[in-house]
């Protein structure tokens, strides 16, 4: 039996396009990153069943949701779908809008309980009140907990950030994280937020104008210099890394990644944590040689693996790789120049901030 | 008040509420359907629904007069199925009431449909509610101001109706008098005392629902 998730949706409206070939892995969180309008939404609906894709197949580990011959209604189709705004039922109470979906499950399909959903989203407390009463970042906590409670096969999340500002955001970030180490459902997880994307993706998906144009592991894909959205100054990579020592008098950890370790601020992980890092290419710069007498901490040898124009004309980004793992770097093409970098050239970097996402 | 009065009265609140009753059970779907198709024919639809609101009641009992006598379709159709001709019987004054306050029960619903929009049944779909489930334990229970107003314009309107039944139901005691006729009666025969009675009990009775409704204790959100 096939374990991953096979999706090919051809779908026209309103003069709009969505044309998309895809194979997503059976576990983790898969991201569909792309500028608003891209078709990610339609994407997601039509794996949903909501929107009904003029072509469509769809097999999710083995079980065909719609081919040619077959169209599966949206709610035979074991899945968990979390809406951009939280759409709560107004006339139940968080209880009641939990219990909705798990009372239609058959018994034997579930293998998710309510006490377990609701201490893993810290929404005991919320239980008897009404929808109305809550805070957006409660709302959503509700919604994904509602959706796990059918104890789906595929989460389907579209933009469940979106409409919250960013202190319910990184309030709100620590459960995803959670859900994402603790259960083991697949979750494609629509985003246009750099951020979201580094913290919670395996793998991602890259969409542009209704085709996807890039998809792949999260690190490797990341440092691709041919990616159509212009990150700018979002652009950088994400590392996983284990926690392997801490300094408590200076309050930093050192994180070790396949190819090398860095300092970072102590994040209060013990050692053998796993964790993410995230450097971004403006962050990242290049000696020839290792440089003594400068206050940044972390400095490792790389080699040159490719270079591209950025998107100012003054700019070049270049990819370089530490050991196993890759790097970018924004340089001025001057300094580019200057260093007489090219593919295969042996440097130093000097890695000005790190921050440690996870 | 006289024994006649008081059979008016209930034949009125029988007729009000038997047509209330018709007009949820065969509104609900039209205000439904009229709420969410994107037929073309949507828009005739919701004229004709909303037809009876702007035409003269007389104009109405009359096209109901001659539908439903012995040359009509309806009178056809009545005699067919055995039933006799409806002009001049209680439910012929049914179906009358039922088309001239139709309005005013399909306008509260369609518009609590409308309310609701997608996105609550789009996520009952995804909680596995089919759906006709999403219908009854969503789209239902969030349309209940909806219905409350629906219930209560529609009731309150077949008890003021007057045109229709004078012209197709006449003025029979006990059978198609109701208690707008009662006072015209009255009226008529100069007894002023009598039709205060009848006339001012339907004005405080107005009065009451609309200030029931308006002070939103029966017409807040779920």
């Amino acid at each position: 039996m096939s374990e991953d998730i096979q999706a090919r949706f051809k779908h026209r409206y309103d003069g709009f396009t969505l044309d998309v070939d895809l194979v997503l892995p059976g576990k983790g969180v898969t991201a569909v990153f792309g500028p608003s309008g891209c078709g990610k939404t339609t994407l997601l609906r039509c794996m949903a069943g909501l929107t009904r894709a003029t072509q469509g197949q769809l097999t999710v580990k083995g079980d065909v949701w719609q081919s040619a011959a077959q169209y599966m209604p949206t709610h035979q189709r074991p899945l968990g779908y979390v809406f951009q705004e939280a759409s709560l039922f107004q006339h139940l109470t968080v209880q009641r809008n939990l219990l909705y979906g798990h009372a239609r499950v058959p018994e034997s399909a579930r293998r998710i309980e309510l006490g377990s959903v609701v201490e893993l989203l810290g929404i005991a407390h919320l239980l008897e009140r009404m929808p109305q009463g809550l805070s957006g970042g409660e709302r959503q906590r509700v919604a994904i907990a509602r959706a796990l409670l059918t104890s789906p096969r595929l989460l389907l999340m579209d933009e469940p950030l979106a409409a919250l500002d960013i202190t319910r955001k990184n309030e709100f970030l620590p459960y995803l994280e959670r859900l994402h180490d603790e259960l083991d459902i697949p979750v494609v997880y629509v985003s246009h937020a750099p951020d979201e994307v580094a913290r919670l993706a395996d793998h991602i998906v890259v969409m542009q104008e209704g085709r996807t144009v890039v998809t792949g592991a999260l690190t490797e894909t990341l440092a691709r210099l041919d990616l159509p959205m212009h990150l700018g100054e979002d652009a950088g990579v994400v590392l996983r890394a284990v926690v392997v020592e801490r300094d408590t008098a200076w309050h930093l950890a050192r994180v070790e990644f396949p190819g090398g370790s860095l300092w970072v601020r102590d994040g209060g992980h013990a050692v053998g944590h796993a964790v993410r890092v995230r450097i971004l290419a403006r962050d990242v710069s290049i000696a020839l040689a290792p440089v003594v007498g400068v206050s940044i901490q972390n400095c490792l040898p790389a080699t040159v693996e490719q270079m591209a124009d950025d998107y100012h004309p003054a700019l070049s980004v270049l990819r370089l790789r530490v050991g196993g793992s890759p790097l970018l770097v924004r340089l001025t093409r001057r300094s580019a120049a200057g260093l007489q970098l090219q593919p295969g050239k042996p440097v130093w970097v000097q890695i000005k901030a790190v921050a440690l996402i996870d | 008040m006289s024994p006649e009065d008081f059979t008016a009265l209930a034949l009125t609140a029988k007729l009000a509420a038997l047509s209330t009753v018709l007009l949820l059970i065969l509104g609900t779907p039209v205000a439904w359907w009229l709420a969410r198709s994107r037929s073309r024919l949507r828009s005739l639809v919701g004229a004709i629904v909303t037809l009876p609101l702007v035409m003269p009641p007389a104009v109405l009992g009359f096209y109901l007069l001659v539908l439903m006598g012995p040359q009509g379709a309806i009178g056809h159709f009545t005699q067919a199925l055995g039933l006799g001709l409806l002009p001049f019987t209680f439910a012929g004054l049914v179906v009358g009431s039922v088309i001239y306050s139709m309005p005013f029960v399909i306008q509260p619903l369609q518009q609590a449909f409308t309310a609701i929009g997608n996105q609550s049944l789009e996520a009952a779909a995804t909680l596995r509610a089919s759906p006709w489930d999403a219908f009854v334990s969503v789209a239902l229970p969030l349309a209940r101001p909806g219905f409350v107003t629906a219930a209560v314009l529609g009731f309150a309107h077949t008890v003021g109706e007057f045109g229709v039944v004078l012209m197709i139901g006449g003025n029979i005691p006990g059978k198609t008098q109701v208690l707008s006729m009662a006072i015209y009666n009255h009226v008529e025969a100069l007894e002023y005392a009598n039709a205060h009675w009848l006339a001012g009990g339907m004005l405080v009775f107005s009065f009451v629902v609309l200030l029931l409704l308006y002070s939103r204790g029966w017409n807040r959100q779920p």
